[in-house]
């Protein structure tokens, strides 16, 4: 089993004369629980997308579960999940056929397919909720099952880009409670935040600044490294350069 | 000095979805109102009313001593509105977007330059970049130039940091403090709940109801509760015992630290690590702790 769900050396993505992602280089293990930070336009989604298979590097190695980003790109999107606060679940479908709908495209098999429904809408309080569309249900229960979506054919490392945006405070604890969930079972996650409390929950975090990864280790360290109180102000530090 | 804005048993359904209830509140003159909430509180439905966009079911609303249903057109002159999806024309200009706000409100740039240079200043480099092209920083200061170019009374900043890095929003939070000596009186909505310590006064909103009402410092000063931080390498597993822990009244995450509830009111922090060491949690450090606006918005959450 590989223990390096993702490795980049001086993986770089140029768009024209704009480099937004410049020789990067990191290797996230499995089961871990990385936080990828940076400010707007630092060039995180860029880099997401190269992981996921969506958008073909300019220089540089990278691999995501033992495959490579540049020549398995389409191998790379089964081994893979992805959710983010802007596209999650499809709204005029129901629970059930949402759920029905991802494990069908990921190729799971119909008798696990019902299983899995039945495991999920039960694990997530949502028996009674089944036939009800997604769009009736409120945003951190819809998040919560985004993730449980994003997961259900048990991928490598899934992405999570801020995930928990616009979510109320208890549900966005609920959210990292099956986030930590998730990695013990041996699922890394990859993902992406602006509230600097979760970046705490992060197993180790990397900084990205101006297409470059400025910092990268646990978050007790980096507040060492910095001499600050908070991961907050570890962010302010680097991203005012 | 009437309050600039006024809001009695205001009531908006969608269908069956109750999207404000009986919301009841007062903006003070000139002060930074800031409306706290998660996403589908009612925050946007209250804006909208509030900016006669949208009609109430019941209830009334004042703005300025205007009404929001009979004197719209008045409103719409003296207030700016910043939506909280990014409203402007993509394929104009930065300069064409802003000197086309103030065109229409009867007036031009160089009026009222003053007001929005702080602001317009740090963009005016690009002023011939579309506005398209700008990105999440930048197209958020055009925006809010675009706002204030008639010199609003009143602005509307609906969730203005949204999905905005803490570096932008703590340059976007300096702005409005700038604004705010100008004599503006704003009311701005946002999730994040570290924002609110910046507000005069806050509201806590959550499914369409007003949970609270307060200056966050005498919010945090009411919390029923003593507060407990645990400090700890293996907080993921001393938060799942203290969460099937008989005597816990609540115990959440909170950064590098949990924070702990008990149900024993008067507790003190000696006794409470006395009875959590007979627990043999792993290795621990415990203190009381003044709580935060978001520990006050969870326990709101769950009286609720």
């Amino acid at each position: 089993m590989i223990e390096e769900i993702i490795t980049a050396r001086d993986l770089t993505k140029k768009f024209g004369d704009f480099t937004a992602v410049n020789r990067i280089s990191f290797e996230v293990k499995r089961g871990e629980i990385f936080g990828f930070l940076g400010a707007n336009g630092a060039g995180k989604t860029t880099a997401i997308k190269m992981f996921c298979g969506l958008l073909y590097p300019t220089s540089g190695q990278g691999s995501v579960a033992g495959l490579d980003i540049f020549t398995e790109r389409e191998k790379i999107k089964k081994r893979i999940g992805y959710m983010s606060q802007k596209f999650s679940l499809y709204e005029d479908l129901t629970v059930a056929e949402n759920i029905t709908f991802y494990a069908g495209i990921y190729g799971l098999q119909k008798k696990d397919i019902i299983e899995k429904r039945d495991e999920l809408t039960d694990k997530l309080g949502l028996g009674d909720f089944e036939n009800k569309l997604i769009s009736s249900l409120p945003l951190g229960w819809r998040q919560k099952l985004a993730f449980s979506v994003a997961i259900i054919h048990s991928p490598d490392i899934v992405f999570l880009d801020e995930p928990t945006g616009g979510v109320d405070p208890i549900t966005r604890r609920q959210f990292w409670d099956l986030i930590n969930e998730a990695a013990h079972s041996g699922v890394t996650i990859f993902v992406t935040t602006h509230y600097m409390d979760e970046a705490e929950y992060c197993d180790r975090i990397s900084m990205m600044v101006n297409g470059r990864i400025e910092a990268l280790g646990k978050p007790s360290q980096l507040k060492t490294d910095y001499n600050v109180e908070s991961m907050n102000d570890v962010f302010l530090k680097l991203a005012r350069g | 000095m009437n309050p600039a804005i006024i809001i009695k048993d205001l009531y908006k359904n969608y269908g069956p979805i109750e999207a404000l209830r009986n919301i009841n509140l007062e903006i003070r003159d000139k002060e930074i109102f800031g409306l706290i909430g998660p996403d589908g509180a009612g925050k946007t439905s209250l804006f909208r009313i509030l900016t006669t966009l949208l009609l109430p079911d019941q209830g009334k609303a004042t703005v300025l001593d205007l009404d929001v249903v009979r004197d719209f057109k008045k409103i719409r002159k003296i207030i700016g509105y910043m939506p909280g999806r990014f409203s402007l024309y993509q394929d104009l200009s930065v300069e064409e977007n802003l000197s086309l706000f103030a065109a229409i409100f009867g007036t031009s740039i160089e009026e009222n330059y003053d007001l929005v240079k702080g602001i317009y200043s740090q963009i005016e480099p690009f002023k011939k970049r579309k506005a398209g092209n700008l990105s999440g920083g930048m197209k958020q200061k055009l925006a809010l130039s675009c706002a204030l170019i008639h010199r609003p009374e009143i602005l509307f900043l609906d969730e203005p940091t949204t999905g905005v890095d803490p570096v932008s929003r703590k340059e976007f939070w300096d702005m409005l403090r700038n604004l705010k000596d100008h004599g503006i009186t704003i009311l701005v909505s946002t999730p994040y709940m570290d924002e609110a310590n910046l507000c005069d006064r806050i509201g806590l909103i959550q499914n369409g109801m007003i949970l609270s009402i307060n200056t966050p410092e005498k919010l945090r000063s009411e919390y029923p509760n003593r507060l407990f931080a645990i400090q700890s390498e293996d907080k993921f597993d001393i938060l799942q015992r203290l969460k099937n822990a008989g005597n816990t009244h609540s115990v959440f995450s909170f950064g590098d630290e949990i924070h702990y509830v008990d149900d024993r009111l008067d507790i003190t922090a000696d006794q409470l690590e006395k009875m959590l060491r007979e627990l043999n949690l792993p290795e621990f450090k415990l203190e009381q702790i003044e709580p935060t606006v978001e520990d006050c918005f969870m326990e709101l959450l769950k009286q609720n």
